[in-house]
């Protein structure tokens, strides 16, 4: 497997392949080569193998096949127009590679992206032979996560579902006219439609394992997106509202958000700034709240009122406070839906609150061994033995919650 | 019904086969139940631990010892919490054993010390388990069998026996053997055997794939968004050794500052000046009268960096000229330090302020807007390359340190910066001028002077 020249691309395409957010490989189809005769397995929760010092995990071999591209899209450093070095893999290296990192326990798959080359036809049909030479004749049983081309032919989204985990296209941008500007190429139209026909294939194939477990599997683990923030107007109320109908309407598992990250030879119509790290935080924090706190969408935009979430303090602190009238909340009464709105309180937190409080009344004691942040909880709740000082209506709760706090010269 | 106690308080020794031993912990437990002996009757040694004192003799068997009930949840966590390093875990088991025959539901209520106790140990189990399969490297070797996959682990709790299933169904068409200092683990793709412990010579020394795998780990860092600690707090470094990417780390985030700043033509500073006057990266430009940009020789030694541009400042359009500017120029004369062969610029490059009737009164730079404009300094610092730079009051050392800094106790000494540089860090001049105490104006002075004049020594200014 060492061959020099391999170092050289590797180093290419994974470099081009980094500013893709997702690597998750969790949730998939349950498999394991216990038989002897495959390699690899999935048990339901991926695995991060390591993690680099940007703070991001890495369980995929995250790389591009190419990054010779047709297409010109502003954002993205593999742009026909970019003066990077290019390179390509031929299909039997990622093989190689994908498989010699799994049996070192590096890596729990292969994330596989591309630039668009030829066609989309024959880029698809490059990725697909990658995913069924490792499913089909390696007997790899580990996880594939493909990016899928929008364009591509239906036979090939279908084959590459037949193969891989997961598939992803990528909308890029929260609106389109972020889109047709920054994206020239990209057709708004056409990457919605693909999306819709993934969900087709996703929900058939699931509905027929349901009742014949040994029916053709399709993308176990569903489709994800990304969008790109920062690099267009779009404020935080667009982008909430375009992931949460990504969710609804095209049954995304998730939606990353990647912050407009500086690149090498970036296009003059890009901002010249990049957006706060912190920014790209709370809309996730945002995302969170959408899917397993509760909220709607017209809470949050009530809460962070300007059109972008407060950068100073999470975007659930921020809703507490703008709803303070709730509070304080009586921790031995209160129903889950209420106290899942406390800013330091989640599910497996309140689940554990709720089974305690049927064996006994909670006191202070007990919910500061219940609940890791109970400083920060303390000013929502009432106990028989604490009634918050700093309760929601004192002004100063305002000032704890803004996280980094106003700094003095000394 | 809790059993009757034991006629006689004598003390009896459960013998377990390893650290781990479930089925002896569940046999031993079964009898001492039936027997009625409580926890502090029980000495538990582990077979062939000669630091565990036999003083006791062993549990008498009941041959028809019934199995008590307990909850499905228990066994679970009780197969976690076993292979806890901690010597209560055998103890605490029991105890939560003969409390659950009366208490069935007793695990539900997490606010109890002794369950919160075993949820705790259970976790820190369960998180080393997953460590352990997040991070074991095999090194390919090879014999006239093929090849065979090895691996060195030192695991923080007993996690092998609980893990090996877990790299037997994911591996189980190739030869491998994981060792680890308490016991190992070989499976010969027919079956597991269980090895004594072993060290880390009995692993290979290399597989030049490691080197590929590097190549990879190097090129995937995104070197626009460091963020150690988020790395850290998942792969923590007690881990690093075993883990062959990790010799990377260091030279990585070094080199992070100037590879992310290298991606916008860094240009000059003339360039630099000029684009920061139309900065929009947090809402300080709109009241402000202009952007204060840093001034000074591109190459200088020592960096002066205070918190933001004041009234004067801003009107003028250059960094301390105020009356802090003027102490600070009397306080650099007086450690022999040349302003004009510095490069003197702040944290903040708009001046923050609240209006009272016609004044404009200084107001902190919050964490957001010093990140915000911290694009601005790192581009002065890839230009200027300083020898040191010289950190004024705690917004300069936020900007430059990325964390919250207490100037009283780390000012005064060298303190490197998180991208290898060096940083010296002291109080902002406006402090002084703030001092009500005119003898303590003058104490704080003069250890402001010392400060300078000792950075002076460290720059080689």
């Amino acid at each position: 497997m060492p061959v020099p020249d391999l170092k050289a691309k590797l180093a290419i395409l994974a470099d081009a392949a980094k500013y893709d957010a997702s690597c998750a490989s969790s949730g998939t189809a349950k498999r394991n080569s216990a038989d002897g005769k495959g390699l690899g397995s999935t048990e339901g929760m991926g695995i991060c193998h390591a993690y680099a010092p940007d703070g991001r995990c890495i369980s995929l071999l995250k790389i591009l096949l190419t990054n010779s591209c047709i297409f010109d899209c502003a954002y993205c450093i593999n742009r026909r127009s970019s003066n990077v070095r290019r390179a390509r893999f031929t299909v039997d290296e990622v093989v190689r590679l994908t498989i010699g990192f799994y049996r070192r326990n590096y890596i729990e798959g292969l994330f596989l992206s591309s630039g668009i080359i030829r066609s989309s036809n024959y880029t698809m049909e490059q990725l697909v032979e990658v995913a069924r030479r490792l499913r089909e004749e390696e007997h790899f049983r580990g996880y594939i996560h493909l990016k899928t081309i929008p364009d591509a032919a239906p036979e090939l989204l279908e084959a590459a579902g037949r193969h891989a985990d997961r598939l992803s296209i990528n909308v890029e941008l929260p609106t389109e006219s972020g889109l047709a500007r920054l994206a020239p190429d990209k057709d708004a139209g056409s990457i919605r439609g693909s999306m819709a026909t993934l969900r087709h294939h996703i929900l058939d194939a699931k509905d027929a394992t349901g009742r014949y477990p040994s029916a053709p599997k399709f993308a176990p683990a569903g489709q994800s997106t990304q969008m790109i923030v920062g690099a267009d107007g779009a404020d935080d109320h667009a982008i909430l509202s375009r992931a949460n109908a990504l969710y609804t309407g095209f049954g995304m598992r998730r939606v990353y958000y990647s912050g407009f990250s500086p690149i090498p030879d970036g296009s003059a119509i890009l901002p010249p700034a990049r957006p706060p790290l912190l920014r790209e935080h709370r809309l996730y924090q945002a995302d969170w709240m959408l899917r397993f706190y509760g909220f709607n969408l017209d809470e949050i935009r009530a809460a962070s009122p300007g059109g972008h979430l407060p950068l100073e303090m999470d975007p659930k602190a921020a809703w507490a406070l703008a709803n303070r009238h709730l509070f304080p909340l009586d921790v031995n009464r209160a129903p889950r839906e209420l106290l899942l709105r406390v800013p330091g309180l989640g599910p497996k937190v309140v689940d554990r609150l709720l089974a305690a409080r049927r064996w006994r009344q909670l006191r202070l004691a007990d919910v500061e061994r219940l609940v890791r942040s109970a400083r920060r909880v303390k000013p929502f709740l009432t106990m028989p033995d604490w009634l918050p000082r700093n309760g929601p209506d004192s002004l100063r709760l305002a000032e704890r919650l803004v996280q980094p706090k106003q700094l003095s010269l000394l | 019904m809790i059993p009757a106690p034991a006629t006689r308080a004598a003390s009896y020794r459960a013998e377990l086969a390893h650290p781990a031993d479930f089925e002896g912990l569940r046999r031993i437990l079964r009898t001492a139940l039936a027997l009625g002996i409580p926890p502090q009757l029980l000495d538990w040694t582990i077979t062939g631990d000669e630091s565990l004192p036999v003083r006791h003799p062993p549990l008498p068997p009941v041959p028809d010892a019934p199995t008590p009930r307990v909850p499905k949840q228990f066994l679970e966590l009780a197969q976690l919490a076993i292979s806890h390093t901690s010597p209560r875990r055998f103890r605490l088991l029991h105890s939560l054993l003969i409390r659950l025959q009366v208490q069935p539901r007793l695990l539900e209520d997490r606010s109890d010390p002794e369950v919160d106790d075993a949820e705790q140990m259970a976790k820190a189990v369960s998180r080393d388990r997953h460590k352990m399969r997040a991070f074991v490297r095999f090194r390919e070797t090879s014999d006239e069998a093929g090849p065979h996959y090895i691996a060195w682990f030192e695991p923080s709790h007993h996690v092998l026996r609980l893990d090996a299933g877990f790299f037997v169904r994911r591996f189980a068409s190739q030869r491998w053997t994981i060792l680890t200092p308490q016991v190992s683990a070989h499976w010969n793709r027919q079956e597991l055997e269980w090895l004594p412990g072993a060290s880390r010579n009995d692993a290979p020394g290399e597989d030049p794939v490691e080197e590929i795998w590097k190549t990879y780990y190097a090129s995937t860092f995104n070197p626009a968004r460091l963020k150690v600690k988020a790395m850290e707090s998942e792969m923590p470094r007690k881990y690093w050794k075993n883990l062959p990417e990790a010799a990377l780390i260091p030279q990585l985030i070094a080199q992070a500052e100037t590879r992310s700043s290298g991606m916008i033509a860094v240009g000059t500073l003339a360039n630099v000046r000029d684009e920061a006057q139309a900065c929009r990266r947090c809402p300080l430009w709109q009241p402000a009268t202009q952007t204060v940009f840093g001034e000074g020789p591109e190459g200088a030694r020592l960096m002066i960096v205070g918190e933001q541009p004041g009234d004067q400042e801003d009107l003028q359009g250059r960094p301390f000229v105020g009356p802090a500017g003027q102490l600070l120029d009397q306080a650099l004369a007086e450690a022999g330090i040349d302003r004009s062969s510095a490069y003197v610029t702040n944290a903040v490059k708009h001046f923050k302020f609240q209006l009272r009737g016609k004044r404009r009164l200084h107001e902190a730079p919050n964490a957001g807007e010093i990140e915000a404009c911290r694009w601005w300094l790192d581009r002065e610092r890839a230009l200027v390359k300083p020898g040191l730079v010289l950190m004024l009051g705690a917004s300069a050392g936020r900007a430059l340190m990325g964390r919250a800094v207490a100037v009283g106790k780390e000012r005064g000494r060298p303190i490197p910066l998180p991208d290898g540089s060096a940083g010296f860090l002291t109080v902002h001049p406006s402090y002084l001028l703030r001092l009500p105490d005119e003898a303590a104006k003058q104490a704080e002075y003069a250890r402001f002077v010392d400060d300078l004049r000792a950075a002076k020594a460290q720059a080689g200014a």
